[in-house]
């Protein structure tokens, strides 16, 4: 029998660490870091969760930790936001390029300057080219059973990637949901220890990471990469649906379409804002506007031909971002879409929409204009439009 | 650069072959008459291609790169260094 409870966003993603039974845990326990790792560190005070809990000087240091900890062979957990992320730059690249599966939690949350701590993708987004797998989630529920999940694809040896589970600062990190925490047996069932076989440290049998490689060979291992980013699209999907079986949770793979069928304008969306745009799209609905929502969960590796087979036969898509792409005059969602969209016989009318950024609010109205902008005046809309809520 | 293994990542054992003596210019030359055996060159070869056999040092080409260090540091000169091609004696 799962237990219900009422967990904020952190909260929620230190059991779906605690279940997962990581062997190493390695974090930085200080701003930008928010409580998750406070909550992980508890449990292992209290002997709920036994693992190896490395608090270190630095978010460079915490990946560095769990780079060699994984190369061990053992499963890894860490979180971070903003800053702590900009930092772990050089070892978050290479986590991927050896091809360990860890798994970290991205509280996500603005860039500086100016200073400020809220909420907004900015920090993952930019970093979607550095061959993670990353995952956006809509509520806490959801951050729990990804997390779960990460490590079952993560570790499947088609993908044998690391993981981002993505969720929005304070929306979801600190506001507490009902929330359903699967029993340990459940979880042990689902997702056996991790056994690596395409490395293994071993004092017994020295050997070379990372040796000094030249072009050609470097080509080879990037193309293994490429396809192993693939891999993890069918990857997700089998996944999902052990653990839908399992656990009686669907998450609907790397997109989730909400009443799409018949819609002619639609919203994509990606993390919290999520709900308000359901409520929105509802409302509208009863007014008799056909409008529907698509969800992204998985940014990398990008589903596009699920893109392509939800968005492709719609008349006009909105997509809005919650951060920007700078030189684009627009966010970076947008052009995901747009370029995923891009060569088809009849593509949709795609236009960019900003706002949220620094934790300004989503609200259902902000949504309800934005749908009026697309219906009624879709060639009058500035470009980008920003959902402002504020005069100034 | 040829690869030894089919490695899915960059760690291992044998994982490439490298050649470090293909891009010398100059090779090191003994002069076994010269040599007094002290083994000055054995300690500062960076590379570590001199070695000791039947109490007289000999060097591997295959990782030399020809630095000259062996050479300059010897103290009765009896290391020349030659331009590869130069002639066609072996060492």
């Amino acid at each position: 029998m799962s237990r219900i409870d009422v967990l904020n966003g952190n909260k929620a993603a230190a059991w779906g660490a605690a279940l997962s039974r990581p062997d190493v845990i390695a974090a930085y326990p200080i701003t930008p870091q928010t409580p998750l790792v406070e909550y992980l560190t508890q449990f292992v005070a209290d002997k709920e969760l036994d693992c190896v809990m490395s608090e270190v000087e630095s978010e460079h240091s915490a990946m560095s930790v769990l780079t060699g900890a994984s190369l061990a062979g053992s499963r890894t957990f860490t979180a971070t936001s903003s800053q702590g992320l900009a930092l772990m730059y050089e070892p978050y690249f290479r986590a991927a390029t050896l091809r360990l599966p860890v798994v970290m939690a991205i509280v996500n949350r603005e860039m500086i300057s100016p200073q400020t701590v809220w909420g907004g993708p900015q920090d993952s987004l930019t970093l979607r080219d550095a061959g993670w797998i990353q995952i956006y989630c809509e509520d806490n529920q959801e951050i729990l059973d990804m997390i779960i999940q990460a490590y079952k694809i993560g570790e499947d040896p088609r993908v044998l990637l690391p993981v981002n589970i993505c969720y929005d600062g304070f929306y979801l990190s600190h506001l507490s949901e009902r929330v359903e925490i699967p029993p340990a047996k459940l979880v042990d069932n689902f997702l056996p220890p991790y056994q690596p076989k395409h490395i293994k440290l071993d004092p017994q049998k020295p050997m070379a990471v990372d040796p000094l490689t030249t072009g050609d060979l470097l080509m080879d291992y990037r193309q293994k990469h490429l396809r192993a980013q693939q891999n993890a699209l069918e990857v997700l999907k089998e996944v999902t649906i052990a653990f839908q079986q399992q656990f009686g949770r669907d998450y609907f793979g790397a997109v989730e379409e909400y009443r799409l069928e018949d819609a002619e304008i639609v919203l994509v969306s990606l993390g919290s804002m999520t709900g308000a745009i359901r409520d929105a799209v509802d409302l509208k609905r009863e007014q008799g506007v056909k409008v529907g929502l698509l969800k992204i969960r998985l940014l990398r590796p990008f589903p596009l031909l699920d893109v392509q087979k939800a968005l492709g036969n719609k008349k006009i898509v909105g997509v809005i971002d919650r951060n920007v792409s700078f030189g684009h005059n627009s966010g970076i969602l947008y052009q995901e879409i747009r370029g995923a969209l891009f060569g088809l016989a009849k593509p949709p009318n795609v236009k960019p929409f900003i706002g949220g950024l620094g934790g300004e609010d989503l609200r259902v109205d902000d949504f309800g204009k934005v749908i009026d902008q697309l219906k009624d005046n879709i060639d009058g809309m500035p470009v980008p439009y920003w959902i402002l809520r504020k005069k100034r | 650069m040829e690869k030894e293994k089919d490695y899915l990542v960059p760690v291992g054992e044998g994982i490439y072959k490298v050649n470090t003596g293909d891009w010398r210019t100059h090779q090191p030359r003994l002069d076994a008459e010269k040599c007094i055996a002290c083994g000055i060159c054995f300690l500062y070869c960076p590379v570590f291609s001199i070695f000791k056999v039947n109490k007289q040092f000999k060097i591997d080409l295959s990782y030399c790169k020809g630095c000259g260090i062996c050479a300059y540091e010897c103290p009765h000169q009896a290391i020349a260094m030659i331009e590869e091609g130069a002639d066609n004696e072996q060492n």
